[in-house]
């Protein structure tokens, strides 16, 4: 296992010790009243060269619609194994997910970007709604999506 | 059993199917309402031309979808905002909004979930699974009700609730099993419990690597129709690694940017299909008209849930619980009760509460828990049973034949049998006799010779009760109330007086109708809707038996109206007959909507002799259409008994009844109505033949006399008064 991914497995995975590299990340998406049903959102990580690297979260319970989080879908297959404990339910239009998640250090200012694909039912997919290099400095501004993220924001 | 199938889920899930069918009704209109709103695509228009016309109008295009109703809806990136609409193929430019419609989403909401998420789905399948057993169950009902399914349209009887039951029903039943089977697939496929989830198109090429290729040069988009598409992805600008994604009716592809190669192609799933196809008939999305029908349909369900629940309850109060049944073992006599709507309990509960008084210990069954083993003190055993349909065992006595074939020995207590039916079907009491004869070739002792209650008749069942009696050695008078009648007080305003030179003294009696309240006029309760036809109970003073009039007037006419003969000796003909203008009865109104002239424009020959010419004299009177209707009356001699004779020259006149044949019975020559069918049997016949409709009124030796009279005119024609019964065109009100 690449040892990016091993830092991945841990942020996903809170139970697992040694997580002295990593600190407590608040991830706040707040959605637009869009006027459709709950939204699908899978965030996940590319590194520096654009290459799927992990996923933090995704939500939305019926993994047969997981196809339409068509970025995330193409680089993962959908795959339970990549998301085995980080999936919750579908955000409703207007409503925000909060998720707090221990973050490895060596992802942070090191040219990584955080990803969100977002899709609703009878509504266009949006893949990359959002993608946001995850540095210090970004820490706390929020970032506007493309269609269904009114904003993203990340604190530590 | 199914009964039980069909009420259980009916009643507990009323509310939730009502809600689910009528979402789905509403439902069902956006597929046309889409189809005739969205532009159509020429007929060879290939998606490579109508890709290059919106990317012509939109170039940061993304996305292109083809719902199966034509609309097209292209996605874009304008200036690094996101753009959609629905365009018109034909220019590819925006002709309306792509957000869903908030209506829609709300009605598909409610539909599939109740607003409640997964728990939500889970009722609403539970809703669909109810919905198809009772149209499993309802259907079997149906076929049995109307005698086999070959008969499954066959003409309905019985009590309005009822019979708009079974006729929504029967145009219905189909589509709805098929909406909740549907619904069910779907439900399922939902969950992931199908294997029919789309299989990914598999890149099986590398990329070129390049980008830029003509999208109206892509040769698989130039082959591919637009009416075939379903979306069709482009890939992200400045990412060469990305490809174009086609999806299609066949299957989902990918195509290289830089050389507008296919690059991997997977073709639909046998399954994918499957639930496609089903889909599809589910929701009208492809198959608009189809949709519409189901909608339709569904628009039934609240209707079949209010008269079912009409029905349950009708049931529910004519079967009353008896008091004081005894355990089989201990009782001397044994009841067993063949029901099927729950009014022959209602006559087991009155002899069982006469013989519990004559001091016996009774027990009460349904006739299909027959046991005669259990019967270890029994003296007699008594039968009551009703028919079903064309003969059949009613639903408390499924199997009793059979048991009894199989009996070795017959118990040693003797058998009463006595039948409950309608002498006006051709099966009458078939189910009875049936039961009777078995019995007697098994050589089982008979306690009371066979009888058969017309109609509910208390007049039958007493009789039967005074020949019982006698053979019990007691005293058993039968007063039978079928239903608690509502009795109200109806006063005299008028008689006319008739038939006393020929020793028949008859008369057409009017009273004033009753007070009606609101709520009875409402609901077409007791008087606040009657027709000629209907009966009126009316009790003498002096007894518990209400005796019954066919009525000569409707509501509509303002008065109620009977005719009346006295009969030597008889107790409420007598009354009647001595009553003044001013002067109050008891009656009740019961409903005879079988003797009821068709709501059609079918040709009417009218038959009856003296008193019977009451109702037929309403339908006349009540002809304000000026359907045609031929009236054959027999009377004994015109200056005498010759009823409504001044009425029915004014009717003639003003065209409300086109024919009128009397015959006189007293004279040199007696001419009967029988008689005078048969002078006119040409004309009978033709009409007959082109769908003419008898209605007979009368006393029995009559009814016979035209029924053979009927029988002999039709023979040559090669129709049967059997089959002109089970049609419905052949009706008798006889007593």
């Amino acid at each position: 296992m690449k040892p990016v991914l091993a830092a991945l497995a841990l942020t996903a995975s809170l139970a697992l010790p040694g997580v002295a590299t990593a600190r407590p990340v608040t991830l706040t998406a707040a959605l637009n009243n869009y006027g459709g049903d709950g939204a699908y959102l899978a965030i996940y990580v590319t590194d520096p060269k654009g290459a799927y690297a992990g996923t933090l979260w995704v939500s939305g319970g019926k993994s047969k619609y997981y196809r339409h989080l068509t970025d995330w879908h193409r680089a993962t297959g959908g795959a339970p194994a990549e998301i085995n404990g980080i999936t919750g339910a579908s955000v409703g239009a207007g409503r925000t997910l909060k998720i707090t998640l221990d973050l490895a250090d060596a992802l942070i200012d090191a040219g990584y970007t955080l990803h969100v694909d977002a899709a609703v039912e009878n509504m266009r997919d949006s893949p990359n709604e959002i993608a946001a290099p995850l540095t210090i400095d970004g820490a706390g501004k929020p970032v506007r999506g493309r269609r269904y993220v009114a904003s993203l924001t990340y604190d530590m | 059993m199914i009964r039980a199938l069909h009420r259980w889920p009916g009643l507990l899930a009323l509310a939730l199917v009502v809600i689910l069918a009528l979402s789905g009704a509403a439902l069902s209109i956006f597929p046309p309402v889409e189809r005739l709103a969205s532009p159509q695509t020429e007929a060879d228009l290939s998606v490579a031309e109508l890709a290059a016309r919106i990317q012509a109008a939109y170039p940061g295009l993304e996305r292109i979808r083809r719902a199966p109703s034509g609309r097209i809806m292209a996605a874009w990136l304008d200036g690094g905002g996101p753009g959609a609409a629905v365009v018109d193929p034909a220019t590819g430019r925006r002709v309306a909004s792509a957000d869903p419609d908030q209506a829609q989403r709300w009605l598909t909401n409610l539909h599939r979930s109740l607003f409640l998420g997964d728990a939500g789905r889970i009722a609403a399948a539970a809703g669909a699974a109810a919905m198809l057993a009772l149209s499993l169950s309802g259907a079997v009902l149906v076929a049995r009700r109307s005698g086999g399914w070959r008969r499954w349209f066959a003409r309905l009887r019985g009590p309005l609730s009822g019979r708009l039951h079974v006729e929504i029903a029967r145009a219905a039943v189909a589509g709805l099993a098929l909406s909740s089977a549907t619904a069910l697939w779907m439900t399922a496929s939902t969950f992931d419990l199908l294997p029919d989830g789309a299989a990914s198109p598999a890149i099986t090429a590398v990329p070129s690597g390049k980008t830029g290729f003509p999208i109206a040069a892509i040769d698989l988009l130039r082959r591919t129709p637009v009416t075939e598409l379903r979306e069709l992805s482009f890939p992200y600008p400045g990412d060469v690694s990305d490809v174009f994604t086609l999806k299609t009716d066949r299957g989902a592809g990918s195509i290289d940017q830089g050389t507008g190669a296919v690059l991997g192609w997977a073709g639909l799933t046998g399954w994918e299909r499957v639930s496609e196809t089903i889909s599809m008939l589910h929701t009208g999305r492809g198959a608009a008209a189809f949709g519409l029908a189901l909608g339709l349909m569904a628009m039934g369900v609240p209707a079949m849930g209010g008269t079912g629940v009409l029905v349950w309850l009708a049931r529910k109060r004519s079967s009353p619980r008896i008091r004081g049944n005894q355990p089989a073992g201990r009782a001397e006599t044994i009841l067993l009760v063949g029901s099927e709507g729950g009014s022959t309990w209602g006559f087991a509960a009155t002899l069982h509460r006469a013989l519990t008084e004559a001091g016996q210990t009774v027990h009460a069954a349904p006739m299909a828990a027959f046991d005669p083993d259990r019967y270890a003190r029994a003296r007699r055993i008594i039968i009551l049973a009703a028919t079903y349909g064309n003969g059949d065992a009613p639903a408390s006595a499924k199997g009793f034949l059979d048991r009894l074939a199989q009996l070795e020995a017959v118990p040693a207590a003797p058998l009463a049998v006595i039948g409950f039916g309608d002498r006006s079907f051709p099966a009458f009491c078939a189910f009875a006799k049936a039961v009777s004869a078995a019995a007697a070739a098994k050589g089982w002792r008979e306690l009371v010779p066979f009888d058969a209650v017309d109609r509910q008749s208390p007049q039958d069942f007493a009789r039967w009760g005074r020949a019982l009696g006698q053979a019990l050695g007691i005293d058993l008078a039968l007063a039978h109330q079928p239903i608690p009648a509502a009795f109200q007080r109806l006063t005299l305003i008028g008689r006319r007086d008739y038939g006393a030179d020929v020793q028949a003294p008859t008369a057409i009696l009017r009273f004033s109708l009753p007070k009606v309240s609101l709520w009875r006029r409402l609901t077409g309760k007791g008087f606040g809707r009657f027709r000629a036809g209907d009966l009126l109970g009316v009790l003498p003073d002096g007894s518990g038996l209400p005796r019954f009039y066919s009525l000569a007037s409707g509501r509509r006419d303002g008065f109620v109206e009977i005719v009346v003969k006295k009969h030597p000796g008889g107790l409420c003909s007598g009354q009647l007959m001595a009553l003044e203008p001013g002067d109050p009865v008891s009656a009740f109104l019961r409903r005879n909507p079988r003797f009821h002239p068709a709501p059609d424009r079918a040709p009417l020959i009218l038959i009856g002799a003296g008193t019977g010419i009451g109702p037929l004299a309403g339908f006349v009177r009540d002809n304000a259409r000026r359907r045609p209707i031929h009236l054959f009356f027999g009377m004994r001699h015109p200056d005498s008994d010759f009823l409504y004779g001044e009425e029915l020259a004014g009717w003639q006149a003003e065209g409300r009844v086109a024919q009128l044949v009397t015959a006189v019975s007293r004279g040199a020559k007696p001419h009967y109505v029988q008689d005078a069918l048969r002078s006119e049997g040409a004309q009978v016949a033709r009409l007959i033949r082109s769908g003419a409709r008898v209605m007979v009124c009368g006393g029995r030796d009559m009814a016979v006399g035209v029924a053979e009279a009927l029988a002999d005119i039709l023979a040559p024609w090669g129709v049967s008064a059997a089959a002109l019964k089970a049609e419905g065109r052949y009706v008798e009100d006889v007593y």
